[in-house]
Protein backbone atom coordinates (compact mmCIF):
# COMPACT_ATOMS: atom_id res chain seq x y z
CA UNK A 1 0.00 0.00 0.00
CA UNK A 2 1.15 3.51 -0.75
CA UNK A 3 1.74 4.98 2.71
CA UNK A 4 1.98 8.64 1.71
CA UNK A 5 -1.39 8.42 -0.01
CA UNK A 6 -2.86 6.82 3.08
CA UNK A 7 -1.46 9.44 5.43
CA UNK A 8 -2.48 12.35 3.25
CA UNK A 9 -5.99 10.92 2.97
CA UNK A 10 -6.04 10.53 6.74
CA UNK A 11 -4.80 14.08 7.11
CA UNK A 12 -7.56 15.39 4.85
CA UNK A 13 -10.12 13.41 6.81
CA UNK A 14 -8.95 14.87 10.13
CA UNK A 15 -8.73 18.40 8.72
CA UNK A 16 -12.23 18.07 7.25
CA UNK A 17 -13.62 16.78 10.51
CA UNK A 18 -12.03 19.58 12.53
CA UNK A 19 -13.35 22.16 10.04
CA UNK A 20 -16.86 20.68 10.18
CA UNK A 21 -16.84 20.80 13.99
CA UNK A 22 -15.61 24.39 13.94
CA UNK A 23 -18.29 25.45 11.45
CA UNK A 24 -20.94 23.69 13.51
CA UNK A 25 -19.78 25.41 16.69
CA UNK A 26 -19.24 28.83 15.13
CA UNK A 27 -22.76 28.92 13.67
CA UNK A 28 -24.48 27.24 16.59
CA UNK A 29 -25.58 30.42 18.44
CA UNK A 30 -27.38 31.55 15.24
CA UNK A 31 -29.84 28.68 15.19
CA UNK A 32 -29.49 27.12 18.64
CA UNK A 33 -31.81 28.10 21.49
CA UNK A 34 -30.41 30.21 24.30
CA UNK A 35 -30.44 27.28 26.71
CA UNK A 36 -28.74 25.00 24.17
CA UNK A 37 -26.03 27.65 23.77
CA UNK A 38 -25.68 27.60 27.56
CA UNK A 39 -25.26 23.83 27.54
CA UNK A 40 -22.54 24.06 24.89
CA UNK A 41 -20.68 26.70 26.87
CA UNK A 42 -20.45 24.24 29.76
CA UNK A 43 -19.43 21.39 27.45
CA UNK A 44 -16.69 23.50 25.89
CA UNK A 45 -15.57 24.63 29.33
CA UNK A 46 -15.10 20.99 30.34
CA UNK A 47 -13.20 20.27 27.13
CA UNK A 48 -10.85 23.19 27.92
CA UNK A 49 -10.31 22.01 31.49
CA UNK A 50 -9.79 18.39 30.44
CA UNK A 51 -7.44 19.09 27.54
CA UNK A 52 -5.36 21.50 29.62
CA UNK A 53 -5.28 19.01 32.50
CA UNK A 54 -4.02 16.28 30.17
CA UNK A 55 -1.47 18.74 28.74
CA UNK A 56 0.44 18.53 32.02
CA UNK A 57 -0.80 15.53 33.99
CA UNK A 58 -1.44 13.15 31.10
CA UNK A 59 2.13 12.99 29.89
CA UNK A 60 4.15 13.61 33.04
CA UNK A 61 1.98 11.39 35.23
CA UNK A 62 1.80 14.08 37.91
CA UNK A 63 -1.81 13.99 39.04
CA UNK A 64 -2.89 17.58 39.57
CA UNK A 65 -6.10 18.33 41.48
CA UNK A 66 -5.49 22.07 41.24
CA UNK A 67 -7.85 22.68 38.31
CA UNK A 68 -10.39 24.22 40.68
CA UNK A 69 -7.68 26.50 42.09
CA UNK A 70 -6.66 27.87 38.67
CA UNK A 71 -10.23 28.07 37.41
CA UNK A 72 -11.21 29.98 40.56
CA UNK A 73 -8.26 32.34 40.29
CA UNK A 74 -9.34 33.18 36.75
CA UNK A 75 -12.94 33.67 37.86
CA UNK A 76 -11.95 36.00 40.73
CA UNK A 77 -9.56 37.95 38.51
CA UNK A 78 -12.53 38.58 36.21
CA UNK A 79 -14.68 39.53 39.20
CA UNK A 80 -12.19 42.21 40.26
CA UNK A 81 -11.57 43.52 36.73
CA UNK A 82 -15.13 43.26 35.39
CA UNK A 83 -17.36 44.17 38.35
CA UNK A 84 -20.98 45.27 38.05
CA UNK A 85 -20.22 48.41 40.09
CA UNK A 86 -18.45 50.61 39.16
CA UNK A 87 -18.45 48.77 35.83
CA UNK A 88 -15.72 47.07 33.79
CA UNK A 89 -12.17 48.28 34.40
CA UNK A 90 -10.80 46.60 31.28
CA UNK A 91 -12.29 45.39 28.00
CA UNK A 92 -13.50 41.79 28.12
CA UNK A 93 -10.70 40.19 26.04
CA UNK A 94 -8.11 41.82 28.31
CA UNK A 95 -9.95 40.47 31.34
CA UNK A 96 -9.84 36.92 29.94
CA UNK A 97 -6.11 37.20 29.22
CA UNK A 98 -5.52 38.65 32.70
CA UNK A 99 -7.40 35.72 34.23
CA UNK A 100 -5.13 33.33 32.36
CA UNK A 101 -1.98 35.28 33.23
CA UNK A 102 -2.70 35.48 36.95
CA UNK A 103 -3.26 31.71 36.99
CA UNK A 104 -0.09 31.23 34.95
CA UNK A 105 2.05 33.23 37.37
CA UNK A 106 0.47 31.59 40.38
CA UNK A 107 1.16 28.13 38.88
CA UNK A 108 4.75 29.15 38.15
CA UNK A 109 5.36 30.10 41.79
CA UNK A 110 3.54 27.09 43.20
CA UNK A 111 5.25 24.78 40.71
CA UNK A 112 8.73 25.96 41.65
CA UNK A 113 8.06 25.09 45.28
CA UNK A 114 6.12 21.87 44.90
CA UNK A 115 6.98 20.02 41.72
CA UNK A 116 9.68 18.17 43.62
CA UNK A 117 6.83 16.32 45.32
CA UNK A 118 6.08 13.04 43.63
CA UNK A 119 3.12 10.75 43.18
CA UNK A 120 0.47 10.87 45.83
CA UNK A 121 2.09 13.80 47.64
CA UNK A 122 1.72 16.05 44.63
CA UNK A 123 -1.94 15.05 44.21
CA UNK A 124 -2.66 15.76 47.87
CA UNK A 125 -0.83 19.07 47.73
CA UNK A 126 -2.76 20.30 44.71
CA UNK A 127 -6.01 19.16 46.30
CA UNK A 128 -5.04 21.11 49.42
CA UNK A 129 -4.22 24.15 47.30
CA UNK A 130 -7.75 24.24 45.87
CA UNK A 131 -9.28 23.90 49.33
CA UNK A 132 -6.93 26.54 50.76
CA UNK A 133 -7.81 29.11 48.10
CA UNK A 134 -11.50 28.44 48.69
CA UNK A 135 -11.10 29.19 52.39
CA UNK A 136 -8.93 32.25 51.77
CA UNK A 137 -11.66 33.74 49.58
CA UNK A 138 -14.38 32.86 52.11
CA UNK A 139 -12.31 34.57 54.77
CA UNK A 140 -11.67 37.58 52.54
CA UNK A 141 -15.32 38.05 51.65
CA UNK A 142 -16.78 37.57 55.10
CA UNK A 143 -14.08 39.21 57.23
CA UNK A 144 -12.69 41.94 54.97
CA UNK A 145 -15.25 42.63 52.29
CA UNK A 146 -18.14 42.15 54.69
CA UNK A 147 -20.48 40.24 52.41
CA UNK A 148 -20.39 37.05 50.41
CA UNK A 149 -19.90 36.83 46.64
CA UNK A 150 -18.93 39.10 43.74
CA UNK A 151 -21.24 40.62 41.16
CA UNK A 152 -19.92 40.99 37.63
CA UNK A 153 -21.06 42.97 34.63
CA UNK A 154 -23.05 40.21 32.94
CA UNK A 155 -22.43 39.16 29.33
CA UNK A 156 -24.87 37.36 27.04
CA UNK A 157 -24.69 33.64 26.37
CA UNK A 158 -23.71 34.43 22.79
CA UNK A 159 -20.70 36.54 23.80
CA UNK A 160 -19.64 33.94 26.36
CA UNK A 161 -20.05 31.19 23.76
CA UNK A 162 -17.67 32.79 21.30
CA UNK A 163 -15.11 33.67 23.95
CA UNK A 164 -15.13 30.11 25.26
CA UNK A 165 -14.90 28.80 21.69
CA UNK A 166 -11.78 30.89 21.06
CA UNK A 167 -10.20 29.65 24.29
CA UNK A 168 -11.12 26.10 23.32
CA UNK A 169 -9.47 26.39 19.90
CA UNK A 170 -6.33 27.91 21.42
CA UNK A 171 -6.18 25.22 24.12
CA UNK A 172 -6.44 22.35 21.65
CA UNK A 173 -3.95 24.05 19.34
CA UNK A 174 -1.47 24.52 22.20
CA UNK A 175 -1.92 20.91 23.28
CA UNK A 176 -1.33 19.76 19.70
CA UNK A 177 1.81 21.86 19.28
CA UNK A 178 3.25 20.82 22.65
CA UNK A 179 2.68 17.15 21.83
CA UNK A 180 4.66 17.53 18.62
CA UNK A 181 7.43 19.65 20.11
CA UNK A 182 10.56 18.73 22.01
CA UNK A 183 8.82 20.01 25.13
CA UNK A 184 6.24 17.27 24.60
CA UNK A 185 8.99 14.68 24.17
CA UNK A 186 10.63 15.89 27.39
CA UNK A 187 7.35 15.61 29.30
CA UNK A 188 6.74 12.14 27.94
CA UNK A 189 10.21 11.05 29.02
CA UNK A 190 9.57 12.46 32.50
CA UNK A 191 6.36 10.43 32.68
CA UNK A 192 8.26 7.29 31.67
CA UNK A 193 11.28 7.73 33.95
CA UNK A 194 12.06 11.05 35.53
CA UNK A 195 15.53 9.89 36.69
CA UNK A 196 16.56 8.76 33.24
CA UNK A 197 15.19 11.97 31.69
CA UNK A 198 17.29 14.10 34.04
CA UNK A 199 20.40 12.06 33.26
CA UNK A 200 19.77 12.52 29.53
CA UNK A 201 19.99 16.28 29.94
CA UNK A 202 16.31 17.16 30.43
CA UNK A 203 15.92 20.04 32.88
CA UNK A 204 13.02 18.25 34.52
CA UNK A 205 12.10 20.97 36.99
CA UNK A 206 11.86 23.64 34.32
CA UNK A 207 9.89 21.45 31.91
CA UNK A 208 7.39 20.56 34.61
CA UNK A 209 6.97 24.09 35.93
CA UNK A 210 6.53 25.61 32.46
CA UNK A 211 3.89 23.13 31.31
CA UNK A 212 2.12 23.25 34.65
CA UNK A 213 1.88 27.03 34.19
CA UNK A 214 0.79 26.82 30.53
CA UNK A 215 -2.01 24.44 31.43
CA UNK A 216 -3.01 26.77 34.29
CA UNK A 217 -3.25 29.67 31.82
CA UNK A 218 -6.10 27.99 29.94
CA UNK A 219 -7.86 26.94 33.14
CA UNK A 220 -7.69 30.53 34.39
CA UNK A 221 -8.93 31.91 31.08
CA UNK A 222 -11.90 29.53 31.24
CA UNK A 223 -12.71 30.75 34.75
CA UNK A 224 -12.46 34.37 33.63
CA UNK A 225 -14.85 33.66 30.73
CA UNK A 226 -17.45 31.83 32.79
CA UNK A 227 -17.62 34.30 35.67
CA UNK A 228 -19.24 37.19 33.72
CA UNK A 229 -21.55 34.69 32.01
CA UNK A 230 -22.85 33.74 35.46
CA UNK A 231 -22.86 37.39 36.56
CA UNK A 232 -22.24 36.36 40.16
CA UNK A 233 -19.60 34.16 41.76
CA UNK A 234 -18.68 33.16 45.27
CA UNK A 235 -15.99 30.77 46.53
CA UNK A 236 -18.33 27.78 46.30
CA UNK A 237 -18.92 28.44 42.60
CA UNK A 238 -15.38 29.47 41.67
CA UNK A 239 -13.34 26.93 43.66
CA UNK A 240 -15.73 24.00 43.28
CA UNK A 241 -13.75 20.76 43.66
CA UNK A 242 -15.88 19.34 40.88
CA UNK A 243 -13.66 21.24 38.46
CA UNK A 244 -10.68 19.31 39.78
CA UNK A 245 -12.24 15.87 39.66
CA UNK A 246 -14.26 16.06 36.44
CA UNK A 247 -11.29 16.59 34.07
CA UNK A 248 -9.58 13.53 35.56
CA UNK A 249 -12.69 11.39 35.07
CA UNK A 250 -13.31 12.78 31.58
CA UNK A 251 -9.71 12.15 30.53
CA UNK A 252 -9.74 8.58 31.86
CA UNK A 253 -13.14 8.04 30.22
CA UNK A 254 -11.99 9.32 26.84
CA UNK A 255 -8.45 7.97 26.92
CA UNK A 256 -5.24 10.00 26.98
CA UNK A 257 -3.05 8.45 24.29
CA UNK A 258 -4.35 10.63 21.50
CA UNK A 259 -5.19 14.32 21.58
CA UNK A 260 -8.84 13.69 20.68
CA UNK A 261 -9.34 11.25 23.56
CA UNK A 262 -9.88 13.87 26.27
CA UNK A 263 -12.02 15.92 23.86
CA UNK A 264 -14.30 12.98 23.14
CA UNK A 265 -14.43 12.04 26.81
CA UNK A 266 -15.29 15.55 27.94
CA UNK A 267 -17.97 16.10 25.27
CA UNK A 268 -19.78 12.81 25.92
CA UNK A 269 -19.44 13.09 29.68
CA UNK A 270 -20.57 16.71 29.86
CA UNK A 271 -23.33 16.38 27.27
CA UNK A 272 -24.96 13.31 28.79
CA UNK A 273 -24.67 14.87 32.20
CA UNK A 274 -26.44 18.05 31.06
CA UNK A 275 -29.01 16.24 28.96
CA UNK A 276 -29.89 13.39 31.28
CA UNK A 277 -29.20 14.46 34.83
CA UNK A 278 -32.19 16.74 35.12
CA UNK A 279 -34.60 14.25 33.60
CA UNK A 280 -33.39 11.03 35.19
CA UNK A 281 -31.24 12.15 38.13
CA UNK A 282 -30.97 8.82 39.95
CA UNK A 283 -30.87 6.48 36.98
CA UNK A 284 -28.33 8.71 35.29
CA UNK A 285 -25.83 8.84 38.14
CA UNK A 286 -26.25 5.11 38.72
CA UNK A 287 -25.68 4.23 35.07
CA UNK A 288 -22.76 6.62 34.83
CA UNK A 289 -21.02 5.15 37.84
CA UNK A 290 -21.36 1.67 36.37
CA UNK A 291 -20.12 2.75 32.94
CA UNK A 292 -17.10 4.46 34.48
CA UNK A 293 -16.19 1.38 36.52
CA UNK A 294 -16.56 -0.87 33.46
CA UNK A 295 -14.34 1.41 31.40
CA UNK A 296 -11.60 1.52 34.02
CA UNK A 297 -11.63 -2.26 34.38
CA UNK A 298 -11.98 -3.29 30.74
CA UNK A 299 -10.68 -0.30 28.80
CA UNK A 300 -7.65 1.12 30.60
CA UNK A 301 -6.95 3.08 27.41
CA UNK A 302 -10.35 4.79 27.67
CA UNK A 303 -13.05 4.98 25.06
CA UNK A 304 -10.68 6.07 22.29
CA UNK A 305 -8.26 3.30 23.31
CA UNK A 306 -10.76 1.05 21.53
CA UNK A 307 -9.90 2.52 18.12
CA UNK A 308 -6.49 0.84 17.58
CA UNK A 309 -7.86 -2.41 19.03
CA UNK A 310 -10.75 -2.40 16.57
CA UNK A 311 -8.37 -1.53 13.74
CA UNK A 312 -6.20 -4.52 14.66
CA UNK A 313 -9.23 -6.81 14.76
CA UNK A 314 -10.41 -5.51 11.42
CA UNK A 315 -6.99 -6.05 9.86
CA UNK A 316 -6.94 -9.58 11.24
CA UNK A 317 -10.34 -10.34 9.74
CA UNK A 318 -9.34 -8.89 6.38
CA UNK A 319 -6.08 -10.85 6.35
CA UNK A 320 -7.96 -14.04 7.11
CA UNK A 321 -10.51 -13.41 4.38
CA UNK A 322 -7.73 -12.81 1.89
CA UNK A 323 -5.85 -15.96 2.77
CA UNK A 324 -9.07 -17.92 2.40
CA UNK A 325 -9.80 -21.47 3.56
CA UNK A 326 -6.21 -22.53 4.02
CA UNK A 327 -5.48 -20.19 6.89
CA UNK A 328 -8.86 -20.91 8.42
CA UNK A 329 -7.84 -24.53 8.64
CA UNK A 330 -4.59 -23.39 10.19
CA UNK A 331 -6.47 -21.33 12.76
CA UNK A 332 -8.67 -24.26 13.65
CA UNK A 333 -5.81 -26.64 14.33
CA UNK B 1 45.89 13.08 31.04
CA UNK B 2 42.95 12.52 33.37
CA UNK B 3 39.46 13.30 32.15
CA UNK B 4 37.86 12.72 35.55
CA UNK B 5 39.52 12.99 38.93
CA UNK B 6 38.08 12.34 42.35
CA UNK B 7 39.63 13.20 45.68
CA UNK B 8 38.38 11.92 49.01
CA UNK B 9 35.02 11.09 47.48
CA UNK B 10 32.68 10.12 50.31
CA UNK B 11 28.99 9.40 50.58
CA UNK B 12 27.09 8.67 53.77
CA UNK B 13 23.63 7.16 53.90
CA UNK B 14 22.70 7.90 57.48
CA UNK B 15 25.68 6.60 59.45
CA UNK B 16 26.78 4.19 56.75
CA UNK B 17 29.63 5.21 54.48
CA UNK B 18 28.61 3.76 51.11
CA UNK B 19 31.68 5.31 49.50
CA UNK B 20 34.51 6.27 51.79
CA UNK B 21 37.40 8.57 50.97
CA UNK B 22 38.00 7.20 47.47
CA UNK B 23 40.67 8.83 45.30
CA UNK B 24 40.49 7.89 41.65
CA UNK B 25 41.25 9.11 38.18
CA UNK B 26 40.16 8.09 34.71
CA UNK B 27 42.57 8.66 31.85
CA UNK B 28 41.43 10.15 28.58
CA UNK B 29 40.43 7.36 26.16
CA UNK B 30 40.81 4.41 28.53
CA UNK B 31 38.36 1.73 29.61
CA UNK B 32 38.40 1.58 33.40
CA UNK B 33 36.69 -1.36 35.06
CA UNK B 34 35.09 -1.01 38.46
CA UNK B 35 34.57 -4.26 40.35
CA UNK B 36 33.79 -5.42 43.83
CA UNK B 37 31.25 -7.45 45.81
CA UNK B 38 27.60 -6.41 45.95
CA UNK B 39 27.21 -3.41 48.22
CA UNK B 40 30.80 -2.31 47.67
CA UNK B 41 29.69 1.15 46.51
CA UNK B 42 30.18 0.83 42.76
CA UNK B 43 26.75 2.09 41.75
CA UNK B 44 26.90 4.73 44.48
CA UNK B 45 30.10 6.05 42.95
CA UNK B 46 28.32 6.16 39.56
CA UNK B 47 25.44 8.03 41.14
CA UNK B 48 27.84 10.54 42.68
CA UNK B 49 29.60 11.18 39.36
CA UNK B 50 26.29 11.61 37.50
CA UNK B 51 24.87 13.67 40.41
CA UNK B 52 21.92 11.38 41.06
CA UNK B 53 22.57 12.43 44.64
CA UNK B 54 24.95 14.93 46.24
CA UNK B 55 28.40 14.03 47.49
CA UNK B 56 28.91 14.13 51.28
CA UNK B 57 32.52 15.25 51.10
CA UNK B 58 35.44 15.29 48.72
CA UNK B 59 35.45 16.66 45.21
CA UNK B 60 35.43 15.59 41.61
CA UNK B 61 36.75 17.39 38.57
CA UNK B 62 35.80 16.69 34.97
CA UNK B 63 38.32 18.20 32.54
CA UNK B 64 39.15 20.67 35.29
CA UNK B 65 35.50 21.65 36.00
CA UNK B 66 34.36 21.06 39.54
CA UNK B 67 31.30 18.79 39.53
CA UNK B 68 30.14 19.40 43.11
CA UNK B 69 26.63 20.83 43.33
CA UNK B 70 25.69 20.39 39.66
CA UNK B 71 22.32 18.90 38.70
CA UNK B 72 22.15 15.66 36.66
CA UNK B 73 21.10 17.40 33.44
CA UNK B 74 24.09 19.76 33.72
CA UNK B 75 26.45 16.83 34.22
CA UNK B 76 25.03 15.24 31.11
CA UNK B 77 25.46 18.42 29.08
CA UNK B 78 29.06 18.71 30.31
CA UNK B 79 29.74 15.41 28.58
CA UNK B 80 29.17 12.60 31.07
CA UNK B 81 26.47 10.09 30.10
CA UNK B 82 25.37 6.92 31.82
CA UNK B 83 23.28 3.78 31.65
CA UNK B 84 21.51 2.15 34.58
CA UNK B 85 21.98 -1.14 36.39
CA UNK B 86 18.24 -1.78 36.30
CA UNK B 87 17.50 -0.47 32.82
CA UNK B 88 15.57 2.78 32.90
CA UNK B 89 14.41 3.03 29.33
CA UNK B 90 11.38 5.13 28.38
CA UNK B 91 9.34 1.95 28.20
CA UNK B 92 6.33 3.04 26.17
CA UNK B 93 8.31 4.99 23.60
CA UNK B 94 10.07 3.61 20.53
CA UNK B 95 13.86 3.20 20.49
CA UNK B 96 14.10 6.23 18.18
CA UNK B 97 12.09 8.41 20.57
CA UNK B 98 14.25 7.20 23.47
CA UNK B 99 17.38 8.23 21.65
CA UNK B 100 15.84 11.51 20.45
CA UNK B 101 15.52 12.61 24.09
CA UNK B 102 19.28 12.27 24.46
CA UNK B 103 19.95 13.99 21.12
CA UNK B 104 17.65 16.95 21.87
CA UNK B 105 18.55 17.64 25.48
CA UNK B 106 21.92 16.05 26.16
CA UNK B 107 24.14 18.59 24.44
CA UNK B 108 24.81 22.15 25.56
CA UNK B 109 23.97 23.58 22.13
CA UNK B 110 20.57 23.80 20.46
CA UNK B 111 20.03 21.13 17.82
CA UNK B 112 17.49 21.19 14.99
CA UNK B 113 14.88 18.46 14.60
CA UNK B 114 16.46 17.14 11.42
CA UNK B 115 19.92 16.98 12.98
CA UNK B 116 18.56 15.25 16.09
CA UNK B 117 16.76 12.65 13.97
CA UNK B 118 19.93 12.09 11.93
CA UNK B 119 22.04 11.73 15.04
CA UNK B 120 19.52 9.34 16.62
CA UNK B 121 19.34 7.14 13.53
CA UNK B 122 23.11 7.03 13.34
CA UNK B 123 23.69 5.95 16.97
CA UNK B 124 20.93 3.35 16.73
CA UNK B 125 22.69 1.85 13.72
CA UNK B 126 25.97 2.03 15.63
CA UNK B 127 24.62 -0.12 18.49
CA UNK B 128 22.87 -2.41 16.01
CA UNK B 129 19.21 -1.53 16.43
CA UNK B 130 16.73 -0.83 13.62
CA UNK B 131 16.00 2.91 13.69
CA UNK B 132 12.61 2.73 12.04
CA UNK B 133 11.03 0.28 14.47
CA UNK B 134 7.93 1.70 16.18
CA UNK B 135 7.87 -1.09 18.79
CA UNK B 136 7.72 0.28 22.34
CA UNK B 137 11.04 -0.44 24.03
CA UNK B 138 9.35 -2.42 26.80
CA UNK B 139 8.62 -5.11 24.20
CA UNK B 140 12.30 -5.48 23.22
CA UNK B 141 14.60 -8.18 24.63
CA UNK B 142 16.86 -7.29 27.57
CA UNK B 143 19.94 -6.94 25.38
CA UNK B 144 18.12 -4.60 23.02
CA UNK B 145 16.80 -2.52 25.91
CA UNK B 146 20.38 -2.19 27.11
CA UNK B 147 21.51 -1.23 23.63
CA UNK B 148 18.76 1.40 23.54
CA UNK B 149 20.18 2.82 26.77
CA UNK B 150 23.67 2.90 25.31
CA UNK B 151 22.40 4.57 22.14
CA UNK B 152 20.44 7.11 24.19
CA UNK B 153 23.57 7.91 26.18
CA UNK B 154 25.71 8.17 23.04
CA UNK B 155 23.21 10.58 21.49
CA UNK B 156 24.14 13.10 24.21
CA UNK B 157 27.63 13.17 22.66
CA UNK B 158 29.49 12.24 25.84
CA UNK B 159 33.24 12.29 26.38
CA UNK B 160 32.88 9.96 29.34
CA UNK B 161 30.40 7.09 29.37
CA UNK B 162 29.43 5.28 32.56
CA UNK B 163 28.17 1.74 31.93
CA UNK B 164 26.51 0.09 34.91
CA UNK B 165 26.51 -3.70 34.47
CA UNK B 166 25.92 -3.70 30.75
CA UNK B 167 26.59 -7.45 30.56
CA UNK B 168 24.43 -8.60 33.47
CA UNK B 169 21.80 -11.12 32.43
CA UNK B 170 23.09 -11.52 28.88
CA UNK B 171 23.93 -14.77 27.08
CA UNK B 172 27.62 -15.54 26.31
CA UNK B 173 27.11 -14.50 22.67
CA UNK B 174 25.47 -11.24 23.72
CA UNK B 175 28.31 -10.61 26.17
CA UNK B 176 30.85 -10.97 23.34
CA UNK B 177 28.81 -8.61 21.15
CA UNK B 178 28.56 -6.09 23.97
CA UNK B 179 32.32 -6.27 24.61
CA UNK B 180 32.87 -5.54 20.96
CA UNK B 181 30.39 -2.63 21.19
CA UNK B 182 32.22 -1.14 24.18
CA UNK B 183 35.52 -1.35 22.32
CA UNK B 184 33.98 0.36 19.30
CA UNK B 185 32.66 3.15 21.55
CA UNK B 186 36.15 3.65 22.97
CA UNK B 187 37.52 3.73 19.43
CA UNK B 188 35.24 6.73 18.79
CA UNK B 189 37.32 8.53 21.41
CA UNK B 190 34.90 8.11 24.29
CA UNK B 191 36.36 7.28 27.69
CA UNK B 192 34.56 4.48 29.53
CA UNK B 193 34.04 3.64 33.16
CA UNK B 194 32.26 0.31 33.56
CA UNK B 195 30.88 -1.54 36.55
CA UNK B 196 30.82 -5.22 35.78
CA UNK B 197 30.56 -8.62 37.42
CA UNK B 198 31.25 -10.55 34.22
CA UNK B 199 34.99 -11.07 34.68
CA UNK B 200 35.48 -12.18 31.09
CA UNK B 201 34.43 -8.71 29.99
CA UNK B 202 36.59 -6.94 32.57
CA UNK B 203 39.66 -9.03 31.68
CA UNK B 204 39.00 -8.76 27.96
CA UNK B 205 38.57 -5.06 27.38
CA UNK B 206 39.61 -2.99 30.40
CA UNK B 207 42.98 -1.30 30.35
CA UNK B 208 42.84 -0.79 34.09
CA UNK B 209 40.68 -2.06 36.96
CA UNK B 210 39.72 -0.51 40.28
CA UNK B 211 38.35 -2.64 43.12
CA UNK B 212 35.96 -1.35 45.79
CA UNK B 213 35.09 -3.14 48.99
CA UNK B 214 32.85 -1.74 51.72
CA UNK B 215 33.07 1.67 50.08
CA UNK B 216 36.87 1.76 50.05
CA UNK B 217 39.29 1.33 47.23
CA UNK B 218 41.34 -1.79 47.96
CA UNK B 219 43.23 -2.27 44.71
CA UNK B 220 43.95 -0.75 41.35
CA UNK B 221 45.96 -1.94 38.38
CA UNK B 222 45.97 -3.84 35.12
CA UNK B 223 43.53 -6.78 34.85
CA UNK B 224 46.45 -9.19 35.28
CA UNK B 225 47.65 -7.49 38.46
CA UNK B 226 44.11 -7.50 39.87
CA UNK B 227 43.60 -11.17 39.01
CA UNK B 228 46.76 -11.99 40.96
CA UNK B 229 46.07 -9.66 43.89
CA UNK B 230 45.68 -11.75 47.05
CA UNK B 231 43.29 -9.37 48.79
CA UNK B 232 41.00 -9.17 45.76
CA UNK B 233 40.96 -12.94 45.39
CA UNK B 234 40.09 -13.35 49.03
CA UNK B 235 37.28 -10.79 49.03
CA UNK B 236 35.83 -10.96 45.56
CA UNK B 237 37.18 -13.33 42.99
CA UNK B 238 37.44 -16.38 45.21
CA UNK B 239 39.84 -19.32 45.02
CA UNK B 240 39.23 -21.81 42.28
CA UNK B 241 38.09 -25.10 43.72
CA UNK B 242 37.08 -28.27 42.04
CA UNK B 243 33.90 -30.13 42.69
CA UNK B 244 34.60 -33.47 44.29
CA UNK B 245 37.73 -32.35 46.09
Amino acid sequence: MDISKFTSRKFLLVAGLVLAILVFLATFPIYGSNSAVGVWIIIMMYVILTVSWVMFSGSTGYMSLAVAAFFGIGAYTAAFLYPRTPGPLLPLPAVIIAGGLVSFIFALLVGLVTLRLKGMYFAIFTFGLSVLLYHIMVFYELQIQGFRGQRLTPITNQTAFYIVLVILVLTVLAAYLIRRSRLGLAMQSIGESEDAAAHMGVNTTMVKVITFAISAFFMGAAGAALAPKWGYIDPTVAFNMFYSFMPVLMAVFGGMRELYGPVVGAVIFAYTERALRLRFPYQYMLAFGIVLILIIIFLPGGLTGLVPKLQDKLRGVIARLRKGGQSEQHVNT
Amino acid sequence: MSILEGQGVTKYFGGLAAVSNVDFHIGQGEILGLIGPNGAGKTTLFNLISAAFPISSGEMRFKGHKLNGLKPHKICRLGIARTFQETKVFANMSALQNVLVGAFFGTPTHISGTDAAGEATQVLEFVGLPAMSMTPVKDLTLVNQKRTEVARALATKPELLLLDELMAGLTPTEVSESMELVTRIRDRGITILMVEHVMKAIMGICGRVMVLHNGEKIAEGTPQEIAANKKVIEIYLGVETHAGN
